[in-house]
């Protein structure tokens, strides 16, 4: 499996579980001109940006160390741009994490964070 | 979260000695999540934020995620300090509706550890004084409530930790705690054998509040004599002593002896930077001569500090207070002290003993003495020479007297000023001075002979004629005498 095959995976994943939580898929990959977002989601009246992260192991650091912040920032930006595209204006917005590691071919271990950056 | 959520809470920030009043504004509303502070905090006030953030969960509290902007106003004024933790946390439960809105009307004060205690600042006195003067209770972190008990008629109630603020109806006001009574000091002038010119000149000092110098060589008991002083001196009066344990709180040092009303004595190093002496740094600290404020500054071999640093005690000395002018305004900090100084008469510390000759050449002894300086040497009310005790002297036991004499004719001379009607001798002048002296003509021109043959300036007649009023005040006497006048000049005018 590729990297790439490994992420796709895992945001289905990812996808999969914030929908088993109440959540509602909005958006999958929404991109502009600042970079993509994995999934918008909402939850009850907050609408969240989530970033999901596969890693196969965490010798390089758990996934969500992969979460730095630059790429904080060019989420927040991305969250602006897609405030605007939508008109959206007085709307509570919420960052998540979800980091995710597989244990085997069809099992993985799954982190989320609520909130786990904002933009100050 | 849809509606808008506001709070405002009291709080200070302390500039000075006074604690200026800080509101704490905070909005929460919707937007990309952030936390943003704003008017003009330094780096300790934005580093809140993250114990703000812990501290609220920990209580077991809600951290909203919205976007928070906390304003503190007034705007202009620069903030600094971590006692922005407790109001900045209270400000955003009381906008979120997680504690009672009443919390709102305390003066909150106090750094939140990430579990959520709140822990003492420096400042907090301040703090108290600035809440009674608004008729405002106050939330006083629980460890450093005693320091908060000189304070009367204060509406103070303890805070240990931040899931406190739920219940804060139940009433705990504290009393203001009856005088303390001040421990005997450990140091004994007993203890020091002969110089009794020297134990004269330091009655006379500590009576009247005068700048005094010990001249002698190494090991003769300048330091021992001078350590003494605090067990001769009357104990701090109320007003003393909160303004004395005001300064001492701004600068994080222990005020516990002070509120038990013993006079401050400081006795920095000579290595002492000008900014540790007379105050200063960002954000400005009191120095050295502010925390002996109403007590004594002790300098140790007074030549070997710095040039600058000793220049600078010049106007404070004059004025009782020192004034730090910094680009957003002017700070001032009392600084009405007693000055105690000791010097060697030479490099060598020999000149002009009985036994050991001096060695230095004749061109360093100049350079030495020149160190102190004219000007600081004319604010010197008191100048006596000390020779080293024989060890045969020394060795014999004899009886000397104890502080507590002193003490008493000490305090008895200063309720002899009082009752007739001067406060601080030290600080009289022109007429108020000549009408306290009731200088008959003959002591006149003594004086003016005098002042002619050691060319005396100005200041330096005002300054002998002090020591002569607090010598006819030591003797009860309404009048300065010639014999008053005769030993305050010989107590100005040394020869190494």
């Amino acid at each position: 499996m590729t990297t790439g095959e490994l992420g796709r995976k895992g945001e289905d994943a990812a996808a999969a579980y914030l929908e088993r939580t109440g959540m509602s898929i909005v958006e999958r990959n929404w991109s502009c001109k600042s970079g993509e977002v994995d999934i918008v989601a909402i939850d009850e009246s907050d609408l969240v940006f989530v970033e999901v992260k596969t890693r196969r192991s965490d010798k390089a650091g758990s996934p969500e160390d992969a979460v730095a912040k630059s790429k904080q920032t060019r989420y927040v930006r991305i969250a602006r741009a897609y405030l605007a595209h939508t008109g959206l204006i007085d709307q509570a917005v919420r960052f998540d994490v979800i980091a995710i590691m597989p244990i085997a071919d069809d099992r993985a271990l799954l982190r989320h964070h609520r909130g786990a950056f904002d933009a100050s | 979260m849809s509606p808008q959520f506001r709070a405002s809470v009291h709080t200070a920030t302390v500039r000075g000695t006074t604690a200026v009043d800080v509101i704490v504004e905070v909005d929460i509303g919707n937007g990309l999540p952030a936390f943003i502070i704003v008017g003009l905090a330094d780096a300790a006030v934005l580093e809140a934020r993250d114990r703000v953030r812990s501290a609220i969960r920990a209580c077991g509290f809600d951290f909203p995620s919205a976007r928070i902007v906390v304003n503190l106003a007034p705007a202009p004024l620069r903030k600094h300090g971590t006692g922005f933790d407790l109001p900045i946390a209270a400000a955003i439960l009381v906008a979120t509706r997680q504690v009672p809105e009443s919390v709102a009307h305390h003066h909150l004060v106090g750094e939140l550890s990430l579990e959520g205690h709140v822990r003492g600042v420096p400042g907090l006195l301040s703090h108290a004084l600035a809440a009674r003067s608004a008729d405002r209770d106050m939330l006083v972190p629980a460890e450093a409530i005693d320091r908060v008990h000189a304070v009367a008629g204060l509406n103070a109630r303890p805070i240990r930790i931040l899931a406190d603020l739920r219940a804060p109806n139940q009433e705990h006001v504290l009393q203001k705690r009856t005088s303390l009574t001040a421990k005997k000091h450990a140091l004994d002038l007993d203890e020091v054998v002969g110089h009794e010119a020297a134990k004269r000149a330091l009655e006379i000092a500590a009576a009247g509040s005068h700048n005094l110098l010990l001249v002698g060589p190494p090991g003769s008991g300048k330091t021992m004599l001078a350590r003494r002083l605090g067990s001769l001196l009357p104990s701090l009066d109320d007003s003393e002593r909160l303004e004395a344990a005001v300064i001492h709180d701004i600068a994080g040092c222990d005020s516990t002896s002070i509120l038990a009303g013993e006079r401050p004595f400081r006795a920095p190093h000579h290595s002492s930077s000008l900014a540790g002496l007379v105050g200063g740094g960002t954000p400005p600290r009191p120095g050295e001569i502010s925390l002996a404020h109403h007590g004594v500054l002790f300098l140790d071999e007074l030549p070997e500090f710095a040039p600058g640093a000793l220049q600078s005690l010049r106007q404070p000395l004059e004025d009782g207070e020192v004034t730090l002018v910094r680009a957003d305004g002017r700070i001032r900090y009392p600084a009405q002290f007693m000055l105690v100084a000791s010097a060697n008469p030479c490099p060598c510390g020999f000149l002009g003993d009985p036994e050991r000759r001096c060695t230095c050449p004749a061109s360093s002894i100049g350079r030495y003495q020149n160190r102190i300086g004219g000007p600081l040497m004319d604010r010197i009310d008191i100048a006596v020479r000390m020779n080293r005790i024989d060890p045969a002297r020394l060795l014999a036991r004899q009886d000397c007297e104890g502080s507590i004499h002193v003490h008493d004719r000490i305090g008895t001379a200063r309720e002899f000023a009082f009752a007739h009607g001067r406060l601080a001798t030290r600080s009289l002048i022109g007429n108020d001075l000549l009408a306290a002296c009731k200088l008959e003509a003959s002591e006149r021109q003594l004086l003016a002979a005098h002042a002619k043959r050691h060319h005396l300036s100005g200041r330096g007649v005002t300054r002998l004629l002090r020591v002569a009023r607090t010598i006819a005040d030591l003797a009860r006497s309404e009048r300065v005498t010639a014999d008053a006048v005769d030993e305050a000049v010989g107590l100005r005018i040394t020869t190494p």
